[in-house]
Order: structure tokens, then sequence, then C-alpha cells
């Protein structure tokens, strides 16, 4: 059996089978050199079992890889690399303690000289017009320089194939247009690129081909420039996405959480303080934060939500009370409800069953959960009842430990145990990070739902495009300051990336910590 | 000989298998794992490096005996907790327990026999030098081992590849699996070496501090080594100024007490443990440093995904 020489890399007829799980299932894949190949498909269809399988990272149980029309073993992902295969991580695989110049050394092969690497890291990176100082600390970098030092790490091995999982997540729209200059430019050199990634506009925009995969299987191999987004959106989850009806410019009510000078220093030096923060959100909206990852997002949370109080109480107003150094439970009885951005081990206790992950959160407030610190478990059983069937979490058993959910239906718990009791305050942090299609637009609808009966909703969010979908007025936070809130029908993605970017910080100073 | 030369002669005997212990956990340590076990490890190299060299009458063959015996109960732990995923602080205080026991047991037919003393290394004219020469050039081969060994794993750690390699390792072993370093062959190595490092102190203890073989001659100093390598986040230069400062109270004590001075005994005996502490915690106030040289994945499993 051999491949076509005309092909960089063919994986044919892949099997993968994690115990009784079919990750997956028979699936082919081609790229050519000089090719920008999409790999789409919802969470859980099978995309990063796949790219580990071509990386090394996993062994696949049936089928077989070609490269440049040999059949190969990728045993490990020094083997993928000696081929000339460079990998971009979705969860960045660097070393917060060590430098630039030590994580990229730590890639490349034993006899690369570390003296004159920096030097090497400074050119390529300024050539590709990704510019990284090779000295710096990465944990004092943002998420968009992290993703610099993985794709120069690429770079510097001269790779003939670049795989990039979802690349985009992290980055602020111009990073985002910097990075396709710099793919565009790798394939116009010869090098192939595999592009995964659950944003449909830039892969018809960069990708010259795509590959489609569904509960890990291979749906079809299509031409995005031939395809609209909702096409490819159709084809990836297998049915009709549910579009979410909103109806911007309802009314609005009083203010129910208002903050006001909220300033929070940070205890963690790897962390974001958060610096005179001025927000209000009414009765009847719902506010959207933007911002790229890291940027005082979950130090925001924290503070409005009571996990770290603050010093000064009037900082922190719901329903016109100042409640700043109030805790979170405090804040709670005053009918506020608060969402993490972790679902497991922050959101919900995974050796609990959900049943007593609702009496985490419910203890305090009305609904009978617990009286005179006696848990009712009849109540909570009822409200999990509710919860799951109202948001349609999926489990085997009524009421089945946390962990055992996947992390979608998980999600729909976390988030529809806190909308069950109807608060007049929500903040949620990443209402559908890593959620299917279908499960995103239930969760979005019912936010929408629950601030058209007269609460007042904050969502923190990285994905703009949610936040395009539900928000009334978009403020963007970016190293801990946040920006005045503008009715979203006035803003434009520019505007965001420029704010996210700091357009709006008062303090122009450099890099954090430095 | 003075005595203020019997006292820094002293302090650096009752310093030497703290150093070593410490510098070898801080390696182990360094990869990402938790050896509770240097107790264990320590009092195994006393009683093997003494019952090999009482039976040889060589001590270079009882320090050989010492080593060996650190690694080998190292590579048990390491079997356990690596290869069968046991968790590293049980695993680590049974193999301090297995330690205490078994070298109770090797060590009954040795009790209260006469100990062959570690040789002091003679160095011609050198050694002879008043004051300096008793110092610098009078002491047994381990002394300048221990600080060979700390320089060593200092360079290594900061200044190599494999130190690099090391750091990775205990920073994110996920990252680190998925640029192809075998996370569980490298922490294999710095436990073997860390093992190594315990039964040389241990070895020290029943050859040269008090050469003969007592039960339980060890007496926590495993524990004070590692809380030494957790003071002084990670460095191998403060290991060393931790160590030198606790054996130097230490002494001092012993000393104050024997001259008679009216301090309650338990105060001083309690002496080095809050001066070492306190001291370490001043110079480890930075905390961004001790952010970045805290291993972030100590103590934690890895499985590589199959």
């Amino acid at each position: 059996m051999s491949g076509s020489a005309e092909y960089l890399l063919e994986a044919r007829n892949i099997v993968k089978v994690f115990g009784e799980l079919r990750a997956n299932d028979d699936i082919t894949l081609s790229l050519k050199p000089g090719e920008i190949h999409a790999l789409l498909g919802e969470n859980g269809a099978g995309k990063s079992t796949l790219v580990k399988i071509i990386y090394g990272s996993l062994q696949a149980t049936s089928g077989q890889l070609f490269w440049q029309g040999q059949p190969v073993t990728v045993a490990n992902p020094g083997a993928a690399r000696d081929l000339g295969i460079g990998m971009v991580f979705q969860h960045f695989s660097l070393f917060d303690a060590l430098t630039v110049t030590q994580n990229i050394a730590l890639a490349l092969p034993p006899d690369v000289d570390i003296g004159t690497l920096a030097g090497r890291i400074e050119t390529v990176s300024n050539d590709y017009g990704l510019p990284l100082r090779a000295d710096a600390l990465v944990a004092d970098l943002s998420v968009g320089e992290r993703q610099r030092i993985e794709i120069v790490r690429c770079l510097l091995q001269e790779p003939r194939l670049l795989i990039m999982d979802e690349p985009t997540a992290v980055l602020t729209p111009q990073e985002a247009n910097q990075l396709f200059v710099t793919l565009e430019r790798l394939a116009s050199e010869g090098c192939g690129v595999l592009y995964i990634s659950h944003r449909l506009e830039e892969v018809k925009r960069i990708c010259h081909d795509a590959t489609i995969l569904r509960h890990g299987k291979l749906v079809s191999r299509v031409d995005p420039q031939q395809e609209t987004a909702a096409s490819l959106a159709n084809l990836m989850v297998g049915a009709e996405v549910a579009a979410v009806k909103t109806d911007r410019g309802g009314k609005t009510g009083k203010p129910l959480l208002e903050l006001s000078g909220l300033s929070l220093p940070t205890d963690d030096p790897f962390g974001v303080a958060l610096k005179d923060i001025e927000l209000a959100v009414h009765a009847g909206e719902i506010v959207a934060v933007a911002g790229v990852a890291g940027n005082g997002q979950s130090e925001f949370f924290d503070a409005v939500s009571g996990e770290r109080p603050t010093a000064n109480a009037a900082t922190v107003k719901i329903s016109g009370q100042a409640c700043g150094k109030e805790n979170i439970t405090q804040r709670r009885r005053r009918d506020a409800a608060f969402v993490p951005e972790e679902r497991i081990g922050h959101g919900a206790v995974p050796d609990f069953p959900l049943s007593e992950n609702v009496v985490l959160t419910h203890h305090a407030v009305a609904g009978g959960v617990a009286r005179h610190g006696m848990i009712n478990r009849a109540a909570a059983r009822e409200v999990n009842r509710e919860v799951t069937q109202l948001f349609d979490v999926r489990k085997g058993t009524p009421d089945p430990e946390a962990r055992s959910l996947s992390g979608g239906n998980l999600q729909k718990f976390v988030v529809g145990r806190e909308m069950a009791r109807q608060p007049k305050v929500l903040v949620v942090n990443q209402p559908t990070w890593g959620v299917d299609a279908g499960a995103a637009a239930l969760i979005r609808q019912a936010l929408i739902d629950l601030a058209r009966n007269g609460s007042a909703v904050l969502v923190i969010s990285q994905d703009l495009d949610e936040i395009f979908e539900i928000a009334d007025r978009i403020a963007v936070i970016s190293r801990g300051e946040l920006s005045e809130a503008y009715p979203a029908e006035d803003m434009s993605l520019e505007q965001i990336g420029l704010l996210m970017a700091g357009a709006h910080e008062k303090s122009t100073s450099g890099v954090a910590g430095s | 000989m003075g005595a203020f030369e019997a006292v820094i002669l002293t302090i650096i005997t009752a310093s030497t298998p703290l150093l070593l212990a410490a510098i070898g956990e801080l390696v182990t340590e360094r990869s990402g794992v938790l050896n509770l076990g240097v107790e264990g490890m320590m009092i195994m190299g006393a009683v093997c490096g003494f019952a090999a060299a009482y039976t040889s009458q060589s001590a270079m063959l009882g320090v050989a005996a010492g080593l060996i015996a650190g690694v080998g109960m190292s590579l048990l732990f390491a079997f356990l907790t690596q290869t069968l995923m046991t968790s590293q602080v049980a695993t680590g205080l049974s193999l301090t327990l297995l330690g205490l026991g078994l070298s109770g047991l090797i060590g009954e037919a040795f009790t209260g026999l006469p100990g062959i003393k570690l040789a002091a290394l003679d160095i011609p004219f050198l050694s002879d030098i008043p004051f300096i020469g008793p110092i610098l050039f009078g002491h047994d081969i381990l002394v300048y081992a221990s600080l060979a060994i700390t320089a060593g794993a200092a360079y290594v750690l900061f200044r190599t590849r494999l130190g690099l390699i090391i750091t990775a390792v205990g920073g994110n072993h996920h990252s680190a699996h998925a640029l192809g370093y075998n996370v569980i062959r490298v922490r294999y190595g710095c436990i073997a070496f860390g093992g190594g490092c315990s039964g040389l102190a241990g070895a020290y203890l029943s050859l040269a501090y008090t050469p003969q073989w007592i039960e339980n001659m060890s007496s926590g100093r495993g524990w004070i080594a590692l809380a030494l390598v957790v003071f002084s986040t990670w460095l191998p230069g403060r290991v060393l100024i931790g160590a030198y400062l606790f054996g130097a109270v230490w002494i001092m004590g012993l000393y104050v007490q024997a001259l008679g001075v009216a301090i309650p005994a338990q105060l001083l005996s309690s002496l080095p443990y809050l001066v070492t502490i306190v001291a370490l915690i001043i110079i480890s106030g930075n905390k961004t440093l001790t952010k970045v040289n805290t291993p972030a994945c100590i103590g934690q499993p890895f499985a590589p995904e199959r």
C-alpha cells in the first residue's frame, strides 16, 4: 500500500477507540503542500484526537498515515517533528516559569546552541511580524504573545506541515488578522497548514479545503469558498441550528447591579489587579464584558460575586444596597446568582451528585433546600429535576455525580441551577465555553429570556459572536481596566479590538509586572 | 585546637547530612515529585553503610553501600508512584516507616559494635596550615562531596539543557510530554538522585558523625531536610545557607548549654528550627521569585494518554 506523492500528508481510515467510545471512526484526510486545510466539527467530534494521532501524541487503533506518499508510523511528537510536522496547541504547551528562549529551546533538537538561540528567535519573529522579546518570562506575557511563542517555536523547526488547534479563540480580531497574514505567507512558501476552528467565517476566509467531522465520523469534504457559514454549521451539527431570538431596545428599569470605583489589588504575582471599574447593569438588560483571556476576567468575577470581598462596601451595590464587604452567600441572599468559568471543581464538586451540588448554591436562599442547617434532600432533588428538565441536561440516572456528565451537559446544569430561581441579578463567566452549538443556543436564549423578564444579567465572555448575539451593551476589559459599556448596535469588531488592545486604559504602562 | 576552631568543625559536621539530603530532595522536587521518604532512605543509608564498612573494614565501601541503599529505596518509591501511580504522599510516608523498621532489623546485629570512621583527607601542607588547614582541608570526602553536589546541582539546573528539562517536567508535565519528553523517565532519574543523596547523608551519620550504629540515629534529620527545600524556594544556594544556619544554631545551642547558661534546654533545642524558618521566610519574601521557582506539578501523578 502506498499513498499518492501529490499529497504532503494522508491519513487513511483512521480508527481510535477509547474504551467504548470510537473517537475516530474510519476518518480519511489528505492535504497538499501549500494548502490551508480546515478541520471542522463540534466539541467531541474527534478533531483533537485526529491531530494528536498525526502529531504522534496518540497512536491510532487502526489506519495508516502517509507522509509525502510513504507510509509512516509517528511513534511520538519527536518523530513528528523529525518529519517536519509542527503543532500549536489549543492549551499552550508552555512553561510559565521559564523564559521565551528556554521554552523554545525545549522544543528544539539537543544540538541547538542555546547561546545563539535568542538572536534567532528575535530575527525569525520579527521577520514574520510576530515580535517577541527572547528573555521575557512567559508568565508575564499576554495570551496573544504566548501563542506567538508557539508559532515561532514551530517556525524555527522549518516545518513542512503546521497544525493549529483553534488558534484564534484567544486572540483579538487584530491579532487574528496578523495570524492569517502569517499563515498565508507560510502556505505561499509551500508549507501545509491543518487548521482546526469552529469559527466558520475565518475558515471561509483563509482555507482552501475543509474536512468536516461529526461524532467521530467523516461527514464530508467541501470547498469552503463554495459554502456559506450557515451551510458549514449545518454540516457540523447535522441539523439546523436554532437561531437565538432577541428583541433589543426593550425597556430597562433601575440599576440592579452597580460597580463604582472598584479596585482590587492581586495577591497572585501572575494575576491581574482591577483598576477603578465603573459599571451599572439595569433590570431588563444584558451587559457583556468582552476581553482576551487573562485580562482580569476571573478577578472581576471574584470581586463581583464576593469570592473576594472588597475593602470598601460601596464599590458593589446589589439592588441599591452596598455589599462590597459581603461574601458570596450573603450576596446570594440579595437575590443574586453567580456562575463561574470552570464548571468542574469551581462550579460543581465532581464527586457530589447533582442534587448535592444544588444544595451548595441554594442552601442560603429561599426554596427550602436547607432550613436551620438541615438539608432537605427531597427539595434538592426536586430543584435538580426541574433544572435538568428545563435545560435538557442529558444523564444516565436521575441524580448522577457531576463528574459523569459531559462538559456541555454539566455547563447546562451549572447555568440552569442558578437561573432556576429567577434571580434579580445574574453574573455568568463564559456561559457557553466548550459547549456545542445546540446547547449554546439554549443557554443564550435562557439568558435573554431572564433579562426580558426583568433581571439584570452580566455576561463575561471571550466569544465575540456570542456577545453580539445576546448583549444589549458591551464593555471591554483589558489589563484589569473596564471600558465604558456601549450599546451593542454601535459597536463593530474593529472597535472592540481596539478596546481589547487597551485603547481605553488610563494608565498606559507597558507590560504588566515590569 | 582552639575552641572557635572546634565549634566551626562541629558545625560543618552537623550541617553536612542536612545539606546532602536536602539537595537530593530539591532535585527530586524540581522534577515535580514529592518524596516524603527522605528519613527512611537516610536511615537505610546509615545502617547499610555501617554494616558494609564493619564487615569489610573499609569506610569507603560503607559509603558506597549507603549510596546504593538510598538509591534502592528511592527506586522502590519511583516504581510505586511513577509506574503504579500510587499517591506520592502516602508512599513517601510508608517509605519512611519501612526504612525505620527495616534498618532496626538489619542493624540489630551491629548495635554496640565499634565503628569504622571515614578518614579525613590529608592533603600535605594545606591540612597543616594553622586554623585554615583543619577548617578548609581537614574533612572527610563526604563533606567535600556535599558541597560539590550542591554546586553541581545548581550548575545542571540553571546552566544546562538537562536542568531545563527537569524544570520543565516539574513545571508542566503535560506540556513536557506534548513536546516529546519522557516525563516518567526524567522523574525516575531525579528520584534516584535524591535517594542516592539521602543514602550518602545516612552513611555520613554512621561513618563520620557518630561512627557507630544506633537505632533511629537519623532522628528527624530527613524531615528537616524536607522543610529546608521548601523554605529555600527550591534554590540550591539557599539550601546551602539553610543547612549551615540550622547546623550552626544547633551546635551553638549545645555549647551554650555546656557553658551552663540559664536558658531552658527545650528552648535551645527548638532554636535551630525557629531561626532557620524565620531566616528562610525572610529570604523567600519575594513572591514572584517563589512562584517562578515552585515546581507547579509537585506531588501530582502523571499518566500519559494512551
